[in-house]
């Protein structure tokens, strides 16, 4: 694959480091002149100076034969700009950005870039994870957030503990993917039966979370 | 009518001003609180200070029932990210993004929003001083950006 990576930070960094480890062919451009020469001194000639914004730029590092562009600049703007190039301009299949305020996954799906990671948003449902065993957690939002995958835990009381599968009220906009049990992974039968210490893995859209809620969590998580 | 201007630098300041002095509602918004310094005494709007593209902003602004936005920052893809958000996420009739970079602007003219590249059109209005002629129409002016394209 020949990957083009914008933005030489942190994120930038490591991630032209392991692709090229994977044997892909990379590009890391890095706007200030500083910074780039200090990251062609450590990775050679996969990092070079340039503005992922700049259409001249795009055009001199072969834009249009890019298989992945990852936009992963501090500036969510700048972001937004060379994936929607990347895709609109130079048809690139798949381009991937990092948005820092996590409001803007939401705004960037809505103007076509579909891909979106934001390190605030998972670092966050890791945080709510820790601290709120028993509750609903999402995941991560799928089919350009049209999905919610999400988890939880069964608790003693829970309300679906030790109960058969069709006993528990799911709402209609849901589907219960997977049951954790240990080290294995159930496929959910209606006859199935959710144990305490069980992990529930369900599909849902976003209206029906709150139902999902009612209907998994423990009472004092609701 | 009601307008939001993001960007309080001397354009977004004087735009605020011609809006104000002819009757519409205005807000501005900035994320420096400094720069509303520009905007004359007398001003009746709104001024807002934070990040354009930040919804919560644009909605303190008023977005919502906004007719027109204006995106003046001094980062073009500031402008262009809040004018995609005025015009898809908050349905705004009419959005302007002035954008410097006139490859940009014609790009992001191309795939449908409305850009005013005010670099073409003052050095074409530069141009036509220097030489004496009679100025262009305003679209001259602005097609004057192909020159930047291959």
């Amino acid at each position: 694959m020949f990957v083009i990576v914008a933005g030489g930070g942190k994120i930038g960094y490591y991630l032209t480091k392991a692709l090229v480890k994977e044997g892909h062919e990379v590009l890391l451009l890095e706007k200030n002149p500083a910074r780039a020469e200090q990251l062609a001194e450590d990775l050679g000639e996969v990092a070079r100076q340039g503005d992922g914004c700049e259409m001249r730029i795009m055009r001199e590092v072969g834009m249009a034969r890019a298989d992945v562009v990852a936009a992963v600049t501090g500036d969510d703007e700048d972001n937004l700009v060379i994936c929607q190039m990347a895709q609109r301009h130079f048809h690139v299949p798949r381009a991937i950005a990092r948005v820092n305020n996590p409001q803007n996954e939401e705004t960037f799906r809505a103007l076509g870039v579909k891909e979106v990671v934001s390190a605030t948003s998972v670092i966050y449902n890791i945080v709510e994870q820790e601290v709120e065993s028993g509750d609903v957690v999402p995941v991560t939002a799928i089919a350009g957030g049209r999905v919610e995958v999400v988890q939880v835990e069964v608790v003693q009381d829970s309300p679906v503990a030790n109960k058969l599968v069709k006993d528990v009220p799911l709402p209609g906009e849901c589907l219960l993917a997977a049951i954790v049990r240990g080290e294995r992974i159930l496929q959910p039968s209606m006859t199935t039966e959710i144990l305490p210490g069980d992990t529930l893995v369900a599909l849902v859209g976003p209206e029906d979370e709150h139902v999902l809620r009612q209907a998994l969590a423990s009472p004092k998580r609701k | 009518m009601r307008i939001v201007i993001l960007g309080c630098g001397r354009v977004g300041s004087a735009l605020a001003l011609f809006m104000d002095r002819e009757g519409h509602e205005v807000a501005i918004v900035d994320r420096d609180s400094s720069a509303f310094r520009r905007i004359p005494p007398g001003f009746k709007g709104q001024t807002i200070r934070g990040l354009g593209i930040d919804e919560a902003i644009l909605r303190s602004a008023g977005i919502e029932r906004a007719d027109c936005f204006a995106a003046l920052t001094n980062g073009d893809n500031t402008n262009i990210m809040a004018a995609q958000m005025a015009k898809v996420r908050f349905k705004v009739p009419r959005v302007v993004a002035r954008v410097y970079d006139p490859i940009r602007a014609g790009a992001y003219h191309e795939l449908g929003i409305d850009t005013l590249c005010t670099t073409v059109i003052g050095a074409g209005l530069i141009q036509d001083f220097l030489l004496e002629r009679p100025w262009r129409s305003i679209e001259e002016y602005a097609k004057l950006v192909s020159l930047f394209e291959q």
